[in-house]
């Protein structure tokens, strides 16, 4: 995005000298991620995206609540074939994405320092420690079996042993304000234990969401694993937190609705992340990212001859 | 044919070892207090119905009374106590209650309909036991894999239900204690008795006061002590009706809140199991505490190919259930716990026959008076009957046929609830490739039922979340 900010917006285009025949930069069309693929909204809508001082920068899909039901349906789709993944081939998928985003580098730092306004010094600063999160959450996936399971010494013959296991479909608010490597943060680490993910990226700041999501598709990530929506918070998350389909929530960037989707989500029982006041995404991240969508599962078999 | 050899002759446990009172108070900050209203509770014997105890109705203000103790107790005595010295405690808890088991068993198998030997045997040891194993987590927080220095939430509001009601009150207090809260506890409305027993025996071991307060009431006490905005922790087991009532009440608040709720385990027979063997822990898996067990396989799935040869032997295994007095050592069935719990059985076995399941139960005498109902076995089962999808929490089994390994776990994890499985199969390769496909929190294979301290216990999706047991369990009660 960055080399065309300077042709952005008809109104600069018009006034650029005629006598220059310059290359007329095409433009990205940011649509959804959905079960691999990139649909615009069924609903046909989209909905301006401004950068925070109010320069146009793309037109965003405008996601519909059966743009939301459709994505759980992929997710839903994809969690046997993840879940079913070694551990090992999920951490090597989730160290590909850090290469791929690692290359996009200097893409990422644009479409960062756009949508959130800052210099590009802090914009770089994020996509490094996005990339180096999703390595982080790569070295887990083989990892939080053993941290998180236990051998259980029972009185008795039998073998016990409990085992974590990923909730299944998480529906992710992700929060408003950092759009790259806080969606990386609430993301990884749901899909790193094998859950499948719908995310719905910030509201005000959706693009940098969508270009990763085309970083997820040419990382062997499979379709559905993680869906990406675009659009109003308020209209979409009301329709996940109430999917019976749907086994996890996590309330990051619900802002003020949280009280009333978590109330929501307990008609199904739904696993809720309770959103955290001011977190930092720079600092390392808590296991409970991990743990809040895991199941335990514990095995019993009597031993004897 | 066991017939023909020799008749069983009664063998009934003495009650003597129990001494009612005929009318019980709160337990709150250490004392036996009335509460603030006239309301009274009678508890009867399932088994004859007849009136065994008057107990108190808590209102919100003795809730609140109790809170305050609780938060007092937290603040100045139990939360600063070294972790050891609570452990101690706990230790000297667990010691009670094996000193005073037999009085326990008898008094549980009165209030709750279940077999001597059922309270003798399991509910009353393990009780003992899970306050034994937290006892020895008290001073070793450190590490549980939660931080280097997890800290208690403040006070629990805890709520149990009456299928077991000692063992239930064991697995709230228990890891609660250990990490240094305190409790109010809320036992059932029909099975009080063995809690307030346990408030004497915290008395006997010197518990600061207001470290464990027991509430007795009904379904407002309950609602009254979980909606309690000075409590920082809810803790329930009991249905998902209700577990979904306390999320909502729960939600948008600081609160931590863990449910154990309902389920219809899937009993897993493949065609190489040892018949015996399965015959016997399908029988266990539904017939244990008349079925009045969360995770109870109440489903059978047995593989097509061995059904013919595996139903006769297990209705000839049930013929053999003892049904009738729960204090009579020979008695493997007790009684139905309530007269609503009874209606509600019997209404869910009438549909499974308007909706033309066929039911069977051995041919048994049901005493009089109490609340009975014969082990029943449906089979012509689809997954659309009610029988196979609702959970009847009643000695009621419903057997379902698949062909292929993939059917039988498409079948089993065929449920919004995912609390418990069974798997049955000789071969190990099989067991764990079924055991990892199912979506349920407890798979016990070539074995059903089987409950330990040191072992984490809670379900998957409509079943609730949270652990209970285990290096796991103390996760509800801890801040990392």
């Amino acid at each position: 995005m960055g080399k065309d900010d300077k042709t952005r917006g008809r109104a600069r285009a018009v006034r650029e000298p005629a006598a220059q025949p310059a290359r007329l930069v095409v433009r990205k069309t940011y649509k959804l991620y959905v079960k691999g693929a990139f649909p615009r909204s069924e609903s046909g809508r989209s909905y301006p995206v401004t950068s925070p001082d109010g320069r146009h920068l793309a037109n965003a899909a405008l996601a519909s609540r059966k743009d939301a039901r459709d994505a759980v349906v992929a997710a839903r789709a994809a969690f046997a074939g993840w879940v079913g993944r070694t551990a090992y081939n999920r951490g090597q998928i989730l160290y590909r994405v850090a290469e791929m985003l690692e290359g996009r580098r200097a893409q990422f730092v644009d479409e960062v320092a756009a949508a959130t306004g800052g210099d590009r010094r802090s914009a770089e600063t994020a996509v490094d420690a996005a990339v180096d999160r999703w390595v982080h959450y790569a070295g887990w996936s083989d990892k939080i079996a053993q941290v998180a399971g236990a051998a259980n010494p029972v009185s008795g013959p039998y073998f016990n042993l409990s085992t974590p296991e990923p909730s299944g479909v998480v529906a992710v608010l992700a929060p408003q304000d950092d759009p790259l490597l806080g969606f990386v943060s609430v993301v990884a680490p749901v899909i790193a234990t094998g859950n499948t993910a719908v995310v719905v990226a910030s509201e005000e700041r959706p693009l940098p969401a969508i270009t990763l999501a085309e970083v997820l598709a040419t990382s062997d990530l499979p379709g559905g694993v993680v869906n990406i929506l675009t659009g109003r918070t308020a209209e979409l998350a009301p329709t996940l937190a109430a999917h019976a389909d749907v086994n996890g929530l996590d309330l990051t960037g619900a802002g003020g609705l949280a009280a009333e989707l978590e109330q929501s989500a307990a008609a199904t029982l739904k696993r809720v992340m309770r959103p955290r006041p001011a977190p930092d995404w720079a600092a390392k991240p808590p296991i409970e990212r991990m743990t809040r969508f895991l199941e335990t599962k514990t095995v019993w078999h009597p031993i004897g001859v | 044919m066991a017939d023909e050899i020799f008749e069983y002759a009664p063998a009934p446990e003495s009650r003597a070892v129990v001494s009612l009172r005929s009318s019980y108070d709160l337990f709150i900050d250490g004392e036996f207090t009335p509460a603030s209203g006239e309301e009274r509770i009678t508890t009867l014997n399932p088994a004859d119905e007849e009136p065994l105890a008057e107990v108190a109705v808590a209102s919100e203000a003795d809730i609140d009374r109790a809170v305050r103790a609780a938060r007092r107790a937290f603040e100045e005595v139990w939360g600063p106590m070294p972790g050891a010295e609570r452990g101690k405690y706990l230790f000297r808890i667990s010691r009670i209650i094996q000193e005073r088991a037999r009085e326990l068993a008898v008094l549980e198998t009165l209030d709750n309909g279940k077999p001597i030997k059922e309270t003798r045997d399991v509910d009353i040891p393990l009780a003992a036991a899970h306050f034994f194993y937290h006892a020895g987590w008290a001073d070793k927080l450190e590490h549980a894999g939660l931080g280097p220095a997890p800290r208690p939430l403040g006070v629990a509001a805890q709520v149990i239900p009456w299928n077991f009601p000692l063992l239930m009150l064991a697995w709230k207090i228990a890891p609660a204690l250990a990490t240094g809260n305190t409790v109010v506890l809320k036992p059932a409305e029909t099975t009080p008795l063995t809690a307030l027993l346990f408030a004497e025996i915290c008395q006997e071991a010197g518990l600061p006061p207001g470290v464990v307060n027991i509430v007795t009431g009904a379904a407002s006490t309950g609602r009254a002590l979980v909606a309690h905005p000075g409590t920082d922790k809810v803790a329930f087991t009991g249905s998902t009706a209700v577990g979904r009532e306390i999320a909502r009440t729960v939600a948008g608040t600081d609160r931590r809140l863990t449910l154990e709720l309902g389920g219809k385990g899937a009993n897993i027979v493949y065609d190489d199991a040892a018949i015996d063997q399965a015959v016997e822990g399908v029988v266990t898996g539904i017939f244990f505490n008349q079925g009045h067990v969360c995770c109870a396989g109440s489903r059978l799935l047995v593989q097509e190919s061995v059904a013919e040869e595996f139903l006769p032997r297990l209705r000839a295994r049930i013929e053999r259930l003892r049904v009738g007095d729960p204090l009579d050592k020979n008695t493997d069935v007790g009684a139905i716990n309530s007269a609503a719990q009874l209606a509600r059985i019997r209404d869910l076995a009438a549909t499974g026959e308007q909706e033309g399941a066929t039911a069977w139960s051995p041919a048994c005498d049901l005493p009089e008076r109490g609340y009975w109902f014969a082990p029943t076995v449906f089979t012509g089962v689809s997954q659309a009957h009610r029988v196979a999808r609702e959970e009847i929490f009643g000695p009621v089994l419903s057997v379902l046929t698949f062909r292929t390994p993939e059917e039988a776990v498409l079948k089993a994890n065929n449920t919004p609830y995912g609390l418990s499985a069974g798997v049955w199969t000789e071969k190990g390769s099989r067991m764990l490739w079924t055991a990892n496909r199912l979506r349920a929190g407890v798979v016990w294979s070539n074995t059903f039922n089987k409950f330990d301290p040191a072992s984490p216990f809670g379900g998957y999706k409509e079943s609730g979340y949270g652990r209970e047991g285990g290096r796991h369990g103390l996760e509800a009660y801890l801040d990392g």
